[in-house]
């Protein structure tokens, strides 16, 4: 999953220090697996590199770590760009499908067209497959079979969320 | 104008057309603006979930449901300016349909049930039944000519039904979860049977399902959702 992207859909809701970004972070989508400070660190700086946040003042009394960041224009804009591009097919996707979808509930936009755009790709590659699949010896088959019944999965999965969303909103938007 | 809406010259223009339809059942809103387009010889796949009006949209494409608002167009001709003997023989001579099951006369064996749709028309029996049993050796199912249906296996019969949907040459096939009733392995077989033979009659496919693995042998698919459709572009 992308650490910056989702640091930077968090930060779209105002400005925050790094400490409050992890716990944010860990709160929603890092149950399994909590940033280390370290990380977060690291990608605050390299977005501040890249000119997606900047310094927002600091606290009195403070060290490096009670910086507050906001995000830019250029860093809402390679959200959007995240947000609208589907990630490429492949199993185990659920974590970053989970957090684009939470993240733009987050900032009012559309997550319908997330699962859409999403769908879209994994559907291409299934047709590739049934495609490979149809010209293909039994080895083929067998392997195309066992990626298809996986991106099958995950669309089921897109279309349950894509049935939950109205409550998905309620509960993350608490 | 000579176009044939079959052959548009940017291959974009629409066969069948279905533009902001709406139709309640009671007070229930089953379609609220969905529309879609086909061309001669695609296979599109209209997903969503149960209760989303895919069935619906399908049926007032077909012709067998009349949508309270909004039109649908075949060869650019409205089917509600049509009277009901008109659609029923557009029906017959035009469409093909395969549902999920409880197509196929019981009484009649597998062969008379494909000969059915050209009998409909007056073909003669024996010319009928010649054409009907090529398609079941199409559909690789020539050994089940002579059973009824209710002694096929449920691959079978869908088979079966396949090739009575196509015997008449329709431009459109409308297959409504052709394979829900199929395990794995004979869905899958008779969704390339279907596809194949749609494909190399130039036939059109509207197809409904909720399963992306049938839906994976589309051209593109359509996402229905609350009585409206989406056609999805194509990922680059």
């Amino acid at each position: 999953m992308s650490i910056g992207h989702t640091l930077l859909g968090l930060l779209e809701k105002g400005p925050r220090h790094g400490y409050d970004l992890k716990k944010a972070y860990d709160e929603r989508f890092g149950h399994d697996r909590p940033l280390h400070y370290g990380q977060v660190y690291t990608t605050l700086s390299r977005l501040l590199r890249n000119g997606l946040v900047e310094e927002a003042g600091v606290e009195a009394g403070d060290g490096p770590e009670r910086k507050r960041y906001a995000i830019t224009d250029a860093g809402v804009t390679d959200v959007e760009h995240w947000l609208g591009t589907p990630e490429k097919p492949e199993p185990y996707l659920q974590n970053t499908l989970y957090a684009k979808v939470v993240l733009a509930l987050l900032s009012g936009r559309s997550a319908d067209e997330v699962l859409d755009v999403q769908r879209a790709a994994h559907l291409k590659t299934m047709r590739e497959l049934t495609k490979r699949k149809a010209a293909g010896d039994l080895a083929d088959q067998l392997i195309c079979d066992h990626a298809l019944f996986h991106l099958e999965a995950d669309l089921r999965w897109l279309e349950l969320t894509a049935a939950r969303l109205g409550q998905l909103k309620t509960a993350v938007t608490r | 104008m000579s176009g044939d809406p079959t052959t548009g010259a940017d291959g974009a223009r629409a066969l069948l057309e279905a533009v902001d339809l709406h139709k309640s059942f009671g007070p229930t809103p089953a379609l609220d603006g969905a529309g879609l387009r086909v061309r001669a010889g695609e296979v599109v796949a209209v997903m969503g979930p149960s209760g989303s009006g895919k069935s619906t949209l399908l049926h007032c494409l077909a012709g067998i449901l009349t949508p309270d608002r909004g039109t649908v167009r075949y060869r650019d001709v409205e089917l509600s300016a049509m009277g009901d003997g008109a659609r029923s023989e557009l029906r017959r001579t035009d469409f093909g349909f395969v549902f999920q099951f409880g197509q196929l006369v019981p009484e009649l064996s597998c062969l008379e049930n494909v000969a059915l749709p050209l009998r409909l028309g007056s073909v003669k029996r024996k010319e009928a039944e010649s054409r009907a049993r090529e398609w079941l050796e199409r559909l690789e199912v020539a050994d089940v000519a002579d059973k009824r249906p209710g002694e096929t296996s449920g691959g079978q019969g869908q088979r079966v039904a396949v090739a009575r949907a196509l015997v008449t040459g329709p431009r459109v096939v409308f297959a409504d979860e052709p394979t829900g009733a199929l395990d794995s392995l004979n869905g899958e077989r008779v969704m390339q049977l279907l596809v194949t033979a749609a494909k190399e009659t130039n036939a059109a496919v509207v197809l409904v399902t909720h399963e992306a693995r049938v839906a994976a042998y589309s051209d593109r698919e359509v996402v229905v959702r609350d009585g409206r459709s989406r056609e999805m572009e194509p990922v680059t």
